[in-house]
């Protein structure tokens, strides 16, 4: 489980640093496409370690909370929440709308479904001049449509609801924890969820304020 | 004071139980909970009906026999004290007080509030010792020990095994409680030894025994009496991480 | 009744090896024939059954709690004596020895005492091999203080939980054996009935405190270690379930009870606060370093305590005993406490306290040294109390503590019974009429860990009887006794709850047979009592049924012990007419209030035979020679 969610929270953090240069010019981003494109032995293998993490997390998880739920088989006529964080009880819940979103995502931007993305256009057709598939254009025509941008922000936000446990969890999991930084653990992963937020919906906030717009 | 309690009656491990209301009246505040129990008991037993079966033993917070969930709360909600410990002054005239045995599968019902945590017992047995037999020891100052280490595990080592930490864990989970029993051997040198088997023989047992998985929520370490810390779970999961690498 | 202690001779410091070598040894193949029960998992019962079990022999553990390692022992705050001399501040074994035999006020027998001081020092080394974190200093090496009026620092400690972190060290060992199958482990069942064979314990009868279940074990050897008895004055600091019933039941199968008027008081417990009360709270002694013990000069002075001017104070303390001051010895404090609260000038809900004042502490050294010292006992003051000690003085008062007296055990713990061994606090050995602080720790880690284990063996290279079988006619004859007992406690059916009865009956023992003792207040007790346990076996109310779990019934049967048992008690003061140690009788005391010994005619141990429900007991007496120490007497002017 925090194997898998360690790799995965390091994926959101590449993939925020990729996405983030649609801050440059069309360029940068499209080049950077292309080049994640033409070396299948590069991607393929990623996209395989990603699918097998992303399985492994979400039967790992699922595994978890079963045992879990039987652990308790009478429930509590009344419980009160001591210390635990509202993130921490909602670690299913905030995953599995995660889930949903990261596949309305991957239709969205990485198989292009034209149907779902809204602006009645197919991206699978947008190339930009040096005829490599244009994701600038892509993300701007994409994010344009305030609907999609809303549900990427609620992804994101449940996202980093799940990351602001899922982070400080993670190193008491793999036992990184210790008395020295142990306690600036939990501000941490929510000051980084927070930062991966900000990060993440900079984009359609842009997009949507016309401050990244087509060239 | 007079206090309306609903208290978990359930006659053995196989009835099932239900919630039954009594009124606790002339309470006095200087009374333990414990204590309030006893005259709730006293004026069922004056009545003919059974009274309310409880642990306790020592009513002194060190023993860890005492375990009840008060308005849910894993021993009433007073930072580091057991429910024998706890006071009625901490209640109000009037209050509805709901009270409840630990609630796990590892630590089923035998009657009424008093449950069967055997299960830490069998973790213990599978591996939380150093193997020495009596006798033929050395000097116990021929192994300085620094004080640190010491004071660490002497603060693993405070846990009465109460169980109020599976109690309050919203998956009954015993991580805290095993986290303190290893950490405390494993981190003194007498336990070097047998480190890696202890924490791989305990962890197997605790997940034997039924207990759920640690998500790091946290309730734990807020009601148990000892304020054992959080950091021990880190601390066992560092030591079986190298357990499991060092085996394979 | 046979009274041989069976001390070997020689020289004192040579008894026990000699004795280690004469004794006779079971071959290693031989000890899996082997089963010995141990009823008791405290200190003394772990530690016996971990070390028997390691030797090879089958062993089978007992304890009423639901875990091994919630016995009461658990309770102990302050530390353990061994006599390492670390400090090198001039202790050695013959010292260590000498002062429990002096704090013992030569009740104890000489050769005992020397043996457990001798092997303190092993206890240590065992319990850091087992990985108890004792406090140590910054160089790593072991640390020590000073307790309970001794002039050199030897007791080790583990911040305030010793007993705790000593009791799991030996329940560590034992749990290792249990996962390897050398012992079965029997927790929340209860001993009612021993058994014995041809003159030799061959077993026990229990009830499953789950199922309710009545079962018989038998073995060949028993050994009880089930520890002390001062509940039967109700209220106390020992745990709610600690009891007389194991050994008392032994005792009306013929052993012999020794000095069961030996009870030790303690000064500083948290008072009484009402009816309801359950149990007294320990607070360390250490407290009387720094605090001021007064009541107001005026009786029934209800005045909050700040509002008392310094010159209406009484600190009676300081005032009788100058030079010891707040410091005087347990006992002394608490019988003067007991005074001033007899002459109406307790303080506190019934007037049963008295002020221990930290204001002027507070203003010599400041508060943050105060602290500091005491934060966590101020603390638990607090959580019982609700009152902040750092602004209004604490109440305390004494209470029942420790039991010296026990079932009569030989050197080699074995008592009058063939095959029946007593160990910790359930024996009277070694403690006399006084048993000194971080001592009680001591002598039962020494029996389970260091005597019991070669004791048990010679016995077994020298007998002869085969183990029976648990379904021969004592074990089926004993089994049909508990079950009609408890039958008999159900059917009552009276109108009054057992705790009633306990309550009355430890009130009656406290004042009449508590602090202060005296011919006529202990009459008086022989005379209630009797009617109170007829009281009690016509008018007691006892819920429930005997196949569940059922408390209710539980304490029936223990209180039912402590009705004849107190008897016994007062039976015992009466007789001893001299005051020596706990054991204080105000018709013999000096002119000014000091315990009057009377070595002449009262060196003895006082061993009582059981003679049947209706008629007195058979006094027997071991006399106590000592030909090493000279007996001295104690003064704490
Ligand atoms: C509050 C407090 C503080 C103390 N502090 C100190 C200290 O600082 N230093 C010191 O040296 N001493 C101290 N003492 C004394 C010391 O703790 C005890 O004398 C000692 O621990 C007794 O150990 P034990 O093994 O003999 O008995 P216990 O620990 O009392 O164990 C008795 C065992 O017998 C079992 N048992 C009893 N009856 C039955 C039965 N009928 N059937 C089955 N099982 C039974 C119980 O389950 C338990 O396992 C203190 C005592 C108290 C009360
Ligand atoms: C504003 C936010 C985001 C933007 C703009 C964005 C953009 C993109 C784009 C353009 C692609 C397609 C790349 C390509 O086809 O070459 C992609 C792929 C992907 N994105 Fe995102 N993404 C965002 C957020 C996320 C988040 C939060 C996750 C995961 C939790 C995620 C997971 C993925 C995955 C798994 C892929 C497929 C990678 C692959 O092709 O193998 N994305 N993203
Ligand atoms: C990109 C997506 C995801 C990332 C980056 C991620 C990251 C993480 C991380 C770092 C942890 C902490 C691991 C630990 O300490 O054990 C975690 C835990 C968890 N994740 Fe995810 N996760 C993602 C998706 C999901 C999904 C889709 C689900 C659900 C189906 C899910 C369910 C859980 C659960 C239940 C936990 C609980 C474990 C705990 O609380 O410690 N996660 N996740
Ligand atoms: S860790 Fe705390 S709550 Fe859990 S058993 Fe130990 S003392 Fe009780
Ligand atoms: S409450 Fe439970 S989830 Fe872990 S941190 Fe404590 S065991
Ligand atoms: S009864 Fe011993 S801790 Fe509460």
């Amino acid at each position: 489980m925090a194997l898998t969610g360690c790799a995965l929270f390091g994926f959101v953090i590449a993939h925020l640093l990729g996405n983030l240069q649609i801050f440059l010019a069309p360029e940068n981003i499209n080049r950077y496409g292309q080049f994640l494109q033409a070396t299948p032995e590069l991607l393929w293998p990623a996209r395989m370690a990603l699918i097998v993490l992303a399985v492994v997390h979400i039967v790992a998880s699922a595994q978890l909370s079963t045992e879990n739920r039987r652990a308790r088989s009478i429930p509590y006529a009344e419980c009160q929440v001591v210390a635990a964080s509202y993130a921490s009880r909602t670690m299913m819940m905030s995953g599995l709308i995660v889930a949903v979103f990261v596949i309305y995502h991957l239709l969205h931007f990485t198989i292009q479904v034209p149907g779902i993305n809204f602006t009645g256009q197919d991206f699978r057709l947008l190339h930009d001049a040096k005829a490599r598939h244009d994701i600038y254009q892509m993300m701007v025509l994409g994010f344009k449509q305030p609907l999609v941008s809303g549900f990427y922000i609620l992804g994101m936000a449940l996202l980093c609801l799940h990351l602001s446990h899922g982070v400080s969890s993670m190193f008491q999991s793999m036992g990184w924890k210790n008395k020295y930084y142990g306690r600036f653990l939990d501000p941490a992963a929510r000051g980084a969820a927070l930062l991966i937020f900000l990060g993440y919906c900079s984009i359609p906030v842009a997009v949507l304020c016309g401050i990244v717009r087509l060239p | 004071m007079n206090l309306t309690l609903k208290v978990w009656r359930q006659k053995d491990a196989k009835s099932p139980g239900r919630l039954a209301e009594y009124a606790a009246t002339n309470i006095i505040p200087g009374m333990s909970f414990l204590e309030m129990l006893d005259v709730v008991n006293e004026e069922l037993i004056a009545r003919g009906e059974e009274p309310i079966a409880f642990d306790s033993d020592c009513r002194e917070g060190i023993c860890g026999t005492c375990a009840l969930v008060i308005n849910g709360i894993a021993h009433g909600g007073q930072r580091g004290t057991t429910v024998c410990q706890l006071h009625m002054r901490h209640f109000r005239d009037g209050q509805t007080v709901i009270i409840e045995p630990w609630r796990a599968r590892a630590f089923p019902v035998l009657k009424d509030l008093v449950t069967d945590r055997g299960a830490f017992d069998r973790i213990v047995q599978a591996g939380g010792f150093i193997s020495v037999n009596t006798g033929g020891t050395p000097d116990a100052n021929s192994l300085p020990i620094s004080k640190a280490i010491s004071d660490q595990a002497m603060d693993a080592a405070a846990c009465i095994g109460c169980g109020a930490c599976v109690a309050a864990c919203k998956n009954a989970s015993a991580m805290l409680f095993v986290s303190a029993k290893v950490s405390h051997l494993n981190l003194l040198p007498q336990g070097q030894p047998e480190k890696d088997g202890r924490v791989s023989n305990m962890v197997r047992q605790m997940d034997a025994e039924g207990f759920g998985n640690c998500t790091v929520t946290g309730s734990c370490e807020a009601v148990c009496p000892k304020e054992i810390s959080l950091d021990f779970i880190a601390r066992m999961n560092r030591d079986y991480g190298a357990a499991l690498l060092k085996n394979k | 009744m046979n009274l041989d202690a069976k001390i070997p001779s020689g020289p004192l410091s040579q008894k026990w090896d000699k004795h280690r070598f004469e004794m006779k040894l079971v071959n290693p193949a031989n000890k899996r024939k082997f089963d010995v029960i141990v009823v008791g998992s405290g200190l003394a019962g772990a530690s016996a059954a971990a070390s028997l079990a390691e030797l090879g022999y089958h062993v089978k553990c007992f304890c009423f709690q639901d875990s091994p390692r919630r016995a009461h022992s658990i309770a102990a705050q302050g530390g353990i004596n061994a006599a390492k001399n670390y400090q090198n501040d001039g202790d050695s074994i013959y010292r260590l020895f000498y002062d429990t035999l002096k704090g013992g006020d030569f009740r104890s027998r000489e050769a005992n005492v020397f043996r457990l001081a001798q092997v303190s020092v092993n206890i240590i080394d065992q319990c850091v091999a087992q990985g108890v974190p004792f406090a140590r200093e910054y160089g790593g090496l072991l640390a020590n203080r000073s307790f309970g009026g001794a002039q050199v620092s030897r007791t080790f400690y583990a911040r305030g939980q010793t007993g705790q972190q000593l009791l799991l060290g030996a329940y560590q060992a034992l749990c290792r054996q249990i996962g390897l199958g050398t012992v079965a482990m029997h927790p929340r069942t209860e001993m009612l009935e021993l058994v014995i064979v041809n003159g030799h314990a061959k077993g026990i009868v229990v009830r499953n405190l789950v199922s309710g279940e009545v079962a018989s074990h038998a073995a060949d050897a028993v050994v009880l270690a089930t520890g002390g008895y001062s509940n039967v004055f109700f209220l106390s600091t020992n745990a709610k379930g600690c009891n007389v019933t194991a050994t008392y039941r032994a005792y009306k199968k013929g052993a012999a009870f020794a000095n069961p008027c030996f009870t030790q008081i303690h000064p500083t417990c948290i008072p009484v606060s009402g009816e309801h009360q359950s149990k007294l709270t320990l607070m360390s002694e250490s407290l009387r370093n720094d605090g001021r013990v007064w009541v107001p000069k005026k009786q029934g002075d209800d005045r909050p305590p700040q509002k008392v001017p310094e010159e209406e104070r009484d600190y009676f303390l300081e005032r009788k005993y100058p030079s010891y001051g707040n410091l005087a010895p347990r006992d002394i404090a608490s019988r003067a406490a007991k005074e001033v609260c007899d002459q109406g000038r307790g303080v506190g809900p019934g007037g049963l306290g008295v002020y221990l004042d930290f204001a002027d502490a507070i203003k010599r050294l400041g508060g943050g040294v105060v602290k500091e010292r005491y934060e966590n006992l101020f603390e638990m003051y607090e959580k019982i109390t609700g009152e902040n000690a750092y602004q209004t003085p604490m109440r305390i008062y004494p209470a029942l503590h420790y039991t010296m007296g026990g079932l009569w055990v030989d050197y080699n713990l074995m008592s009058n019974i063939a095959g029946l061994f007593v160990i910790g606090e359930a024996n009277f050995s070694d403690h006399g009429a006084n048993r000194l602080g971080a001592s009680a720790l001591m002598q039962g880690l020494a029996d389970g860990y260091f005597i019991l284990p070669y004791t048990v063996g010679d016995y077994f290279a020298n007998m002869k009887q085969p183990r029976p079988s648990a379904k021969s006619g004592e074990f089926k004859q004993a089994e049909e006794r508990v079950k009609t007992l408890a039958r008999k406690l159900l059917s009552i059916k009276g109108s009054r709850s057992v705790t009633s009865f306990h309550r009355e009956l430890g009130k009656l023992m406290w004042e009449n047979c508590g602090m202060a003792r005296s011919e006529t207040t202990l009459r008086e007790a022989l005379k209630r009592i009797p009617r109170l346990r007829e009281d009690f076996w016509t008018n007691v109310k006892v819920t429930g049924e005997t196949g569940e779990l059922n408390q209710d019934l539980e304490a029936a049967g223990r209180v039912a012990d402590y009705m004849e048992f107190a008897e016994l008690l007062c039976l015992d003061a009466l007789t001893r007419q001299e005051s020596c140690g706990g054991h204080f009788r105000v018709e013999f005391q000096t002119p000014d209030g000091e315990a009057r010994r009377d070595d002449e005619h009262f060196a003895f141990v006082s061993a009582w035979e059981y003679q049947g429900a209706d008629k007195p007991p058979i006094l027997h007496k071991e006399p106590l020679v000592y030909e090493e120490a000279d007996m001295s007497q104690r003064s704490y002017k």
